[in-house]
């Protein structure tokens, strides 16, 4: 296993590697963006047909599920670059561990996450009624932790899904199961924060987020080898 | 014959409940250029897989400049591997220059960029380094595939089918690779089954079928003599 500073710049370059393609190609934002602006803009209108005004937990919750279907389209997008003329076996050839690519795809999806949600923010404030304004260094705390174990649960299935014929449908079906918990509480803390609450009073949940964080991320960081090599 | 390099013993891969190596001894040593031959399925690119450390083996030993292939160290002995299947590893939405860097970077490769630059003119491809690899022909990504594999000037290149679908000139620079690296003693593993080419270009070889070796021969083979034992080889089963 290499370690310290070499284990760091093996992980570097291959997020170079994924940003460098990614600012050129800009498949995975444009998947992420665009498919998180039609949930958002289709969430508000149904919201708005149903109820008038939108609720703030409503809003959380539209956040959310835009947030993860948007998501797991871009970070599927991350692994089939891996495929393409079987790349992810000349990674695993080199001294990379497959616990370092593990970190630098996760890596790279949070990034990613978190400008698609920096797009997408404003727009939810729009049309969601979202007052994000006050709320924005709470949120993005929330987000932040939101963000890291859903990329967690995404990225290790994302190399399951992706060696699969049906790798489209297959992971969602492999992750939304795993991921209800973090919807629960991602959701549950941003609505409180979106209602003026601050972090104090999101801290029950934000407390559990951290906890699913560092399970998913371990889990992750151990168990990739299994994943990619075999 | 110089220093072992790679020595795989009793060696058995399963995939599934197929035993696709079944018991497997080989050796390399440093300054030889082996051939290992045999039908399709006979195991080949399973064991090219397993001697990589990509695959682990399912019982036997892999030792590698005299170390545990599958030890603590794996990926420092990685580092003085190459490998070129038939698949190029190259990301085709960088350019040729930006694929040889991203891989000088994970190997470790001092001046990354100058190897970068020397590997490109050595390809022929001077012109096309700053292209991406997308619009490159087949000829041409063949060519920087081997560059890839050589950034980091390996000890041990396997070549899983080098020979399968190659233009001439990605031919001719295979086997100029292998004679350079045989002259400045180190060693190379091939697979193929293109027999007249790969006795050509070998200093020992080895016929596989059914995941065993079933003849090895000591030193260059005899063509006549190697073609009797194949069949004999692969017609026995």
């Amino acid at each position: 296993m290499s370690h310290g500073v070499e284990g760091v710049t093996l992980v570097l370059a291959i997020l170079w590697k994924d940003l460098r393609i990614e600012w050129r190609t800009k498949e995975m934002l444009t998947s992420f963006v665009v498919l998180a602006v039609l949930l958002v803009l289709t969430l508000s209108f149904a919201g708005q047909a149903a109820m008038g005004r939108v609720s703030t937990s409503r809003v959380a919750g539209a956040l959310w599920v835009s947030f993860l279907f948007a998501g797991m389209l871009g970070i599927q997008r991350s692994f089939l670059l891996e495929r393409e003329n079987e790349c992810i076996t000349g990674l695993l050839a080199s001294p990379v561990e497959a616990a370092e690519v593990f970190l630098a795809k996760l890596v790279g999806n949070v990034m990613l996450l978190g400008i698609m949600q920096a797009l997408i923010l404003p727009l939810a404030a729009l049309f969601l009624g979202a007052r994000i304004g006050a709320a924005l260094p709470a949120l993005a705390v929330v987000l932040g932790l939101g963000n890291l174990g859903f990329a967690a649960v995404a990225t290790f299935f994302a190399a399951v899904a992706v060696r699969t014929r049906s790798r489209e449908v297959m992971l969602p079906l492999l992750v939304l199961p795993l991921l209800l918990p973090l919807v629960i509480l991602a959701v549950s803390a941003t609505a409180t924060v979106l209602d003026g609450g601050g972090l104090a009073e999101a801290s029950p949940a934000l407390v559990y987020l951290v906890a699913f964080d560092t399970i998913y991320c371990t889990a992750g960081w151990l168990l990739f080898e299994f994943v990619v090599r075999e | 014959m110089g220093v072992q390099v790679l020595k795989a013993r009793s060696l058995v891969r399963r995939l599934g409940p197929t035993r696709v190596l079944a018991g497997l001894d080989l050796q390399v040593a440093a300054g030889e250029v082996v051939g290992v031959f045999g039908p399709n399925g006979a195991g080949k690119t399973t064991l090219v897989r397993v001697l990589a450390t990509l695959l682990r083996p399912t019982a036997g030993d892999v030792s590698l400049f005299g170390e545990d292939a599958f030890g603590p160290d794996a990926s420092r002995l990685r580092r003085r591997l190459g490998l070129v299947t038939h698949e190029s590893f190259l990301y085709p939405d960088l350019t040729g220059t930006e694929n040889l860097l991203f891989y000088a970077r994970l190997y470790g490769v001092q001046n990354g960029n100058a190897r970068a630059d020397e590997l490109i003119a050595w390809a022929g491809m001077e012109e096309h380094g700053r292209r991406q690899v997308r619009a490159y022909s087949r000829g041409m990504v063949q060519r920087l595939a081997l560059a890839r594999a050589l950034i980091h000037a390996p000890d041990l290149l396997f070549l899983d089918e080098p020979f399968s679908g190659l233009d001439a000139l990605a031919t001719e620079a295979v086997e100029q690779v292998m004679g350079r690296l045989r002259s400045e003693g180190r060693a190379v593993l091939l697979t193929t089954h293109d027999i007249d080419r790969g006795l050509r270009i070998t200093d020992r070889v080895y016929i596989l079928n059914r995941g065993r070796v079933t003849w090895g021969s000591p030193g260059p083979a005899d063509p006549d003599e190697f073609k009797d034992a194949y069949r004999r080889a692969v017609g026995a089963g």
